[in-house]
């Protein structure tokens, strides 16, 4: 039984707002990271979709910024448990990216500069559910969060918003990235509170 | 400030791994699976404001260990260490 | 490693943003000089932080030991327990925690000290507990901070370097230097080195501690100088001094 420490409260703000089971509100954006953080000169940047034997698209900075963009707000909620909501993000949709990809391989495995790794079902980063975004709150993306370009998947856990993201690896099965093959949970919805997987 | 300079070494996880292990790890010598460099624990890289910990080699950057804590269990992974070297006998005492 | 109740018997200011707490801790069992402590804050809704701090006071018998805390300008945990803390507050702790990073008192050989900043406070543990052993082992202390103001143990250090069989103190201010100093103000660097810790034919074992920036800067110089890797040891503090 832990001794509470009188008058202890840490960085969290008073949540008023509806928050995912087990998340605390903050107002700052802490940095997380697995490893040392990328530089990659936007000359050398790539992203390709590939299907684990042939590479089905590519696109280097040039051509990934003359895609449509958006730009989206939205919440984010770390397995560590704080939550930022309303943050602003500029990114091209996944699904303009998927748009002439004809596969019926139903997984994706998200890599990024670094040997970071993780993995989602194809149907989550389609209809408006995630983006490569390269702006957030109006300026270019810092390197610690990810610049200059990181997946951004809302409605799931961020561990999975991979940073410093470089591709994605089309697969017929689920197979489990970084995190989730230590104990974080395959898919990772945090308003079920999906956080570790079950065993 | 180097902002790339985000890691701590592997005094920073001792604690946490005093709760698995029964022997100081930091004075450990592993030799890293990928390089080959043998270092004192200690020196690792530790990246530990993340998900969980992870350990890299300080020469090639290759993940030495990782540690998870999923409500009472301990996950490990220590695949990227070839060997450890620990001390069993050579326990810091305090001198009084 | 089990988590130790801490009763806060003393709190000492050491600079303007730095503060000692002076602690007696449930069953301490002791500790060697370098060792460290994880402190574990729990908010009433449950909430816990964990941070480590370097132990400052000599390996003794007794169960209280001295934690020396920067206050950080973000930090979470540094402003609760340098502001907020009262003397009768208890707090969680583990430890002592550590086995390469520390200095026995059965150690013969020259120890060469290079603090950074809030880095100092493992190595006054170190030296401190050198004059407590009696030992006579030769010490050198290269101490580099940001401006005089924000060095802390002055007195104690100064003492030290008066005392027969005294510790060889250099100081390097790396943006404001006192009136008249002799070096402009900057970070350390070859030269410094050479005049101010003992030089590698000496063989010593060597502990640097600081934020990770200065670390790996002063571990390349003294490497540079003709110091064995396996001969420096290393702690480094968060790039911002709090260690998580």
């Amino acid at each position: 039984m832990a001794i509470i420490s009188r008058g202890f409260s840490g960085r969290r703000s008073a949540a008023d707002a509806k928050l995912p089971p087990g998340q605390y509100l903050t107002t700052d954006f802490p940095v997380l990271s697995a490893g040392p953080t990328p530089h990659i000169a936007l000359d050398r940047w790539e992203f390709t979709i590939d299907d684990g034997s042939n590479v089905l698209k590519r696109w280097d900075w040039k051509t990934l910024r003359e895609l449509p963009t958006e730009a989206i707000t939205v919440d984010l909620h770390c397995v560590t448990r704080w939550s930022k909501l309303g943050t602003s993000w500029e990114g091209v949709a996944l699904d303009v990216l998927l748009a002439n990809v004809k596969t019926d391989l139903p997984y994706a495995m998200f890599r990024s500069y670094g040997d970071y790794t993780t993995n989602l079902p194809l149907k989550d980063v389609m209809n408006k559910q995630a983006w490569i975004a390269f702006k957030y709150d109006g300026a270019d993306l810092e390197p610690e969060h990810g610049g200059p370009a990181r997946l951004l998947v809302p409605h799931h856990y961020l561990w999975k918003s991979a940073k410093w993201v470089k591709g994605m690896t089309l697969m017929p099965h689920d197979k489990p990235g970084f995190w989730e093959n230590l104990g974080y949970h395959i898919y990772g919805d945090p308003w079920k509170e999906q956080r570790y997987s079950e065993e | 400030m180097n902002a790339s300079l985000n890691y701590l070494d592997g005094n920073a996880a001792a604690g946490e791994l005093s709760r698995i292990f029964a022997v100081d790890i930091t004075s450990a010598e592993g030799q890293c699976a990928n390089c080959g460099a043998k270092r004192r624990f200690a020196e690792a890289h530790l990246y530990s404001h993340s998900p969980g910990l992870v350990a890299r080699c300080a020469l090639c950057g290759h993940v030495l260990l990782r540690l998870v804590n999923v409500g009472e269990r301990v996950l490990l992974d220590l695949t990227g260490m070839r060997y450890l070297t620990l001390h069993p006998t050579q326990q810091p005492e305090a001198s009084s | 490693m089990t988590w130790r109740t801490a009763r806060v018997v003393g709190l000492h200011d050491e600079t303007a943003t730095a503060r000692t707490l002076a602690l007696v801790v449930h069953d301490w069992p002791g500790h060697v000089a370098g060792q460290h402590v994880d402190m574990r804050l729990t908010a009433a809704d449950g909430y816990s932080a964990v941070r480590s701090y370097s132990i400052a006071s000599a390996s003794s018998s007794d169960r209280r030991i001295d934690l020396t805390i920067e206050r950080l300008p973000n930090g979470e945990v540094s402003p609760y327990l340098t502001k907020e803390v009262m003397v009768g507050d208890e707090l969680e702790l583990r430890g002592p925690i550590g086995g390469w990073f520390v200095w026995r008192s059965d150690q013969t050989e020259p120890i060469q000290l290079v603090a950074g900043g809030s880095g100092i406070v493992p190595l006054m543990a170190m030296l401190r507990s050198r004059g407590s052993a009696g030992s006579s082992a030769p010490f050198r202390l290269l101490y580099s901070v940001r401006e005089p103001e924000t060095v802390f143990y002055r007195d104690e250090l100064r003492a030290l370097s008066n005392q027969g069989d005294a510790v060889v103190i250099t100081y390097a201010y790396t943006r404001v230097t006192p009136k008249d100093w002799p070096r402009p103000a900057g970070r350390i660097d070859a030269p410094l080195i050479a005049t101010g810790t003992w030089p590698s034919t000496l063989r010593p074992t060597s502990y640097v501690c600081g934020p990770t920036s200065f670390v790996e800067h002063a571990t390349d110089l003294l490497i540079a100088a003709g110091h064995d890797r396996e001969k420096i040891r290393t702690e480094r503090f968060g790039a911002t001094g709090e260690r998580k």
